[in-house]
């Protein structure tokens, strides 16, 4: 947290991560800062995370005001409307962060993000955005790429009982131990809108079908100008018109992206809380590595489907 | 029955500061309350082998969510569930690694059918003479030597044993050890230091044949290392560390934890630890057992560990590092911990919902496997041969004439089979029970039996009789079939008794797996039965192709609506099914 050292009360606190991931990565997490936009229940279960492992400050971003959906998926928003009443979603929520661990900073940032020029990016390490248009997530994106700064960038999406994590490292090198030695690692990450623009026909045959649906759903919502998640079970048709038309365009069948699928993810707009902790776990570990350069962090698209159990990675990318 | 540490709060997040010290259950009630008011919570500050949570206990629930951090509790509730026919939820978590496993009794198997890591131990000459491994002299300076100095001294201790002596030196052990009256505190420590790490060694470098294929040990004395006596004491020599204990570090100038500490330095820290056991906590000294938490305690093992260590040339190892190994400690974190809470819910709704065919083991890994981060597994049948669900006969090899009755029930009984209050029998006879409303005669009768060697018992036990072991509380029945053999190994088959048909666990071959309590996997959430909101997942379910040992009958009497065939790519679907439990949650070095 500060000087070189850390202090009695972070050794005790952090005993059990610090034998996980050593005394250097928990240093490393104290003096980082991570700005969250979009205070859904698996950001909340994120922010929880990284809190806990005493990361350096936390700046949280949403200005919309509590509604039943909070009340019902983000366990920072307590069903007190003493707590609540004329706080923004992530003012209640930073009342709640706080109190997990008082060494780390947690604040509120108000206003349209994308509005924020490049400058207030900066000062930050990660940045995880989530309830976001297509649009809005290139454009942070690209506000972070364009930065000299190393900055860790990450979108993560649940729809019912399933979530999509994306993950942007730029050109993120670390080291690891192998056996004795020490050996260098490179890793080169595509931006969102440079990922999502590779050819399905040219991935490999076996890409979780969650990533073609997710796409489909997300164009969908371009399109209609629909705020993310504002979908219901009478867009099926448009939807699947627009799979339609997707999977002309890039060759492939429809079969790859199953009718039942597709439904799930438009009546699922509603999170499923045991999927916000896998996320929101997931998620957090991600953002811990890439912050204390230790452990291989997922390139570039995590998935996970509570209907067949699996989280899975793939690598989706311009060829 | 635990309350909050300091060190649970990195990831127990329903836990403040202000609640260290305080009841797990009741703390983590209340919280929740804070976002689930209307929810039914009752808080049991206990230990869940009291006989109060038996099986008519368990009967009054739907499912079962274990979040326990020691083996022994979890083969007792899993041994009730299966009594009661209550669902269980299993799962575990260390560092990066975790699992939740489904335990219906009849269709899958129960938590003991496979076979858990046991607790690795050492032969005795190895701790007390061989050496060869940091680990050794942790056990070494906890299990002997803090015991022989702060322990109860009536306890058996064999730190004067030689690998080859069959003398008899306990009477000068006795002198060596004992604190004289007015004795100079800093005296009294070189004198024991001279005696561990000086004499002791001389005496076994004596004995050559020992030696042959080993490197030797080299003694050390306390005058060569720290030729100057310490400063004296004054007012101002001990500092309080957070939570009020003495400690040695900080009165050194020690501060870092981590920080590796030269031999002279941990002598400096033996001799001041021992002085302040000595001055400031006189009245603990002789019911001391080591505890992780006791910072003076770790302080003067990590020191005794390392003079040792340094005298069989093995790296010395920082105070952080010998307190993990000596006290067991699992390292955890909060994401993993949230992942399996994740599912470990998915699968208790299953369980509700009495979804039969979706039930799943999942595995949390650290490295994906062909992709996959979280690995779902088909839950196997029931082993058939597991003694504790499929009543399985075992036997038992025992030198009939040699080993007693106590062996018996300590090693075999409550070491391997894990039941705590058995009644053990012979056809109709009664040899050995406990319980609180026995009749004086049969306690005596009981505690002479105990004595007596196995084939001396009133009625004898000899090869080719059954026994019949019952834990009342468990509800687990199991009968043995005994063996009489005349020899045994010493070094492969200490315990001189060898016990079949029971599935023997893998014994951990690294260093890192540290002895004693048989914590392998750690759980850190409160385990909690609860009325959960059912959300409707109204979907078809994907047929899944499969492999050997899984369960697959399709529920004839289900009432779900005809599951949607959906474009199935078989090999996409593929399940990896693992047989070993162990290689996919190893513990991974730091």
């Amino acid at each position: 947290m500060n000087g070189e050292e850390l202090t009695e009360q972070e050794t005790a606190l952090y005993d059990r991560q610090i034998r996980v991931w050593g005394a250097d990565a928990q240093r490393r997490l104290s003096k980082s800062h991570i700005l969250v936009y979009g205070m859904k229940g698996t950001v909340a279960e994120f922010c929880k995370n990284i809190v806990l492992a005493g990361v350096g400050s936390v700046t949280l971003v949403d200005d919309r005001a509590v509604n039943e959906e909070a009340l019902s998926t983000n366990f920072l928003v307590l069903p007190d409307e003493n707590l609540y009443h004329g706080k923004t979603l992530a003012e209640v929520c930073c009342d709640s962060l706080k109190e997990f661990n008082p060494m780390v900073h947690v604040s509120v940032e108000k206003g349209d993000i994308s509005t924020f020029g490049v400058e207030f990016f900066e000062k930050f390490d990660a940045v995880v955005i989530s309830c976001c248009s297509l649009a809005k997530k290139k454009l942070i994106n690209q506000k972070c790429r364009k930065l000299p700064k190393h900055i860790a960038y990450y979108t993560v999406d649940c729809r019912g009982s399933c979530g999509e994590i994306f993950v942007d490292l730029k050109n993120y090198k670390y080291s690891k131990k192998k056996l004795e030695e020490t050996i260098e690692c490179q890793l080169e990450y595509p931006s969102f809108e440079d990922a999502i623009a590779a050819p399905w026909k040219a991935l490999p045959k076996r890409v979780s079908k969650l990533y073609f649906a997710m796409r489909v759903i997300e164009q969908f919502e371009d399109i209609e100008g629909r705020n993310a998640g504002q979908t219901s079970i009478a867009d099926l048709p448009g939807v699947l018109k627009l799979r339609k038309e997707l999977c002309e365009t890039n060759s492939v069948n429809e079969s790859q992206i199953p009718d039942a699928l597709l439904e799930r993810l438009l009546t699922g707009t509603s999170e499923f809380p045991p999927v916000c902790a896998i996320i929101g776990g997931i998620l957090g570990q991600e953002v811990i590595k890439a912050i204390s350069g230790k452990g291989d962090p997922l390139k570039n698209f995590f998935f996970f489907d509570a209907m067949d159990g699996k989280g899975l990675i793939e690598d989706i990318s311009k060829p | 029955m635990d309350t909050i540490e300091v060190s649970n709060l990195n990831r127990q997040f329903l836990f403040r500061r202000s609640h260290v010290g305080l009841s797990k259950a009741k703390v983590a009630r209340d919280a929740v309350l804070r976002f689930r008011p209307n929810i039914s919570i009752t808080p049991y500050h206990s230990n869940v082998k009291e006989s109060h949570f038996n099986v008519d206990f368990f009967k009054e629930f739907d499912v079962v969510l274990n979040g326990l951090d020691n083996l022994d509790a979890r083969r007792h509730v899993n041994r009730l569930c299966l009594a009661a026919d209550v669902p269980l939820v299993e799962s575990g978590t260390t560092g990066f690694l975790g699992q939740v496993t489904v335990h219906l009794k009849g269709k899958t198997e129960c938590y003991e059918c496979q076979p858990k890591p046991a607790p690795k131990t050492y032969p005795v000459c190895t701790i007390t003479s061989t050496p060869s491994k940091f680990i050794h002299c942790i056990v070494w300076a906890k299990d002997l030597l803090f015991a022989k100095l702060f322990g109860d001294k009536d306890q058996e201790n064999d730190l004067n044993v030689r690998s080859n002596d069959t003398g008899n030196s306990s009477e000068h052990s006795a002198d060596v050890f004992e604190y004289r009256k007015d004795e100079d505190i800093e005296q009294y420590g070189r004198r024991i230091y001279d005696h561990v790490f000086g004499h002791n060694i001389e005496v076994a470098l004596s004995n050559e044949e020992t030696w042959k294929n080993r490197n030797k040990p080299r003694p050390i004395y306390s005058k060569d290392v720290l030729p100057v006596k310490m400063t004296e004491e004054n007012g101002n020599t001990e500092k309080d560390c957070a939570t009020g204990d003495v400690s040695v570090m900080a009165f050194l100038s020690l501060k870092n934890p981590q920080d590796i500490w030269s031999l002279a330095e941990n002598t400096r820290v033996f001799l001041e630890a021992l002085r302040l056991f000595f001055s400031k906590r006189r009245k603990d000294i002789g019911n001391l057992t080591f505890d992780k938490d006791d910072q003076l305690a770790v302080e003067f093992v990590t020191a005794a560990a390392n003079i040792r260590a340094s005298s069989f040339a093995i790296p010395l190892h920082s105070l952080f590092e010998a307190k993990g190994i000596a006290g067991n400690i699992v390292h955890a974190v909060a994401t993993t911990n949230a992942i399996v809470a994740g599912l470990i819910v998915i699968e208790a709704i299953k369980v509700l919902k009495k979804d039969n065919n979706n039930y799943r083991m999942t595995y949390c890994l650290e490295h994906p496997s062909r992709k996959l981060l979280l690995m779902p597994v088909e839950p196997y049948e029931p082993n058939k041969s597991c003694y504790v669900c499929s009543e399985t006969p075992l036997s038992l090899e025992v030198n009939t004439h040699h080993s007693k009755l106590r062996d018996f029930v300590e090693k075999i009984v409550k070491g391997k089979l894990g039941m705590n209050f058995a009644v053990i029998m012979q056809g109709t006879s009664i040899l050995y029970e406990v319980g609180e409303d026995l009749e004086e005669d049969m306690v005596a009768i009981y505690a002479a039996n105990l004595e007596k060697a196995l084939s001396e018992l009133p009625s004898p036990v000899t090869s080719g009789t059954v026994l019949t072991v019952e834990d009342l509380q468990q509800e687990f029945s199991c009968s043995i079939n005994i063996k009489h053999r005349e020899g045994f190994d010493e070094e492969k088959e200490p315990n001189g008794m060898v016990l079949s048909g029971w599935v023997e666990a893998p014994v951990y071959k690294d260093n890192n797996k540290p002895i004693g309590n048989g914590e392998s996997t750690s759980n850190t959430f409160p385990s909690e039965e609860k009325d959960v909101e059912i959300q409707e997942m109204s979907e078809g379910t994907e047929t899944v192709t499969g492999k050997k040992r899984k369960l697959s009958k399709v529920d004839e009497n289900r009432n779900q609506k005809k599951p949607e065939k959906l474009d199935v790519d078989d090999e996409d679907d593929e399940l990896i099914i693992s047989d070993d439990w162990e290689s996919l949650t190893k513990k991974k070095r730091v």
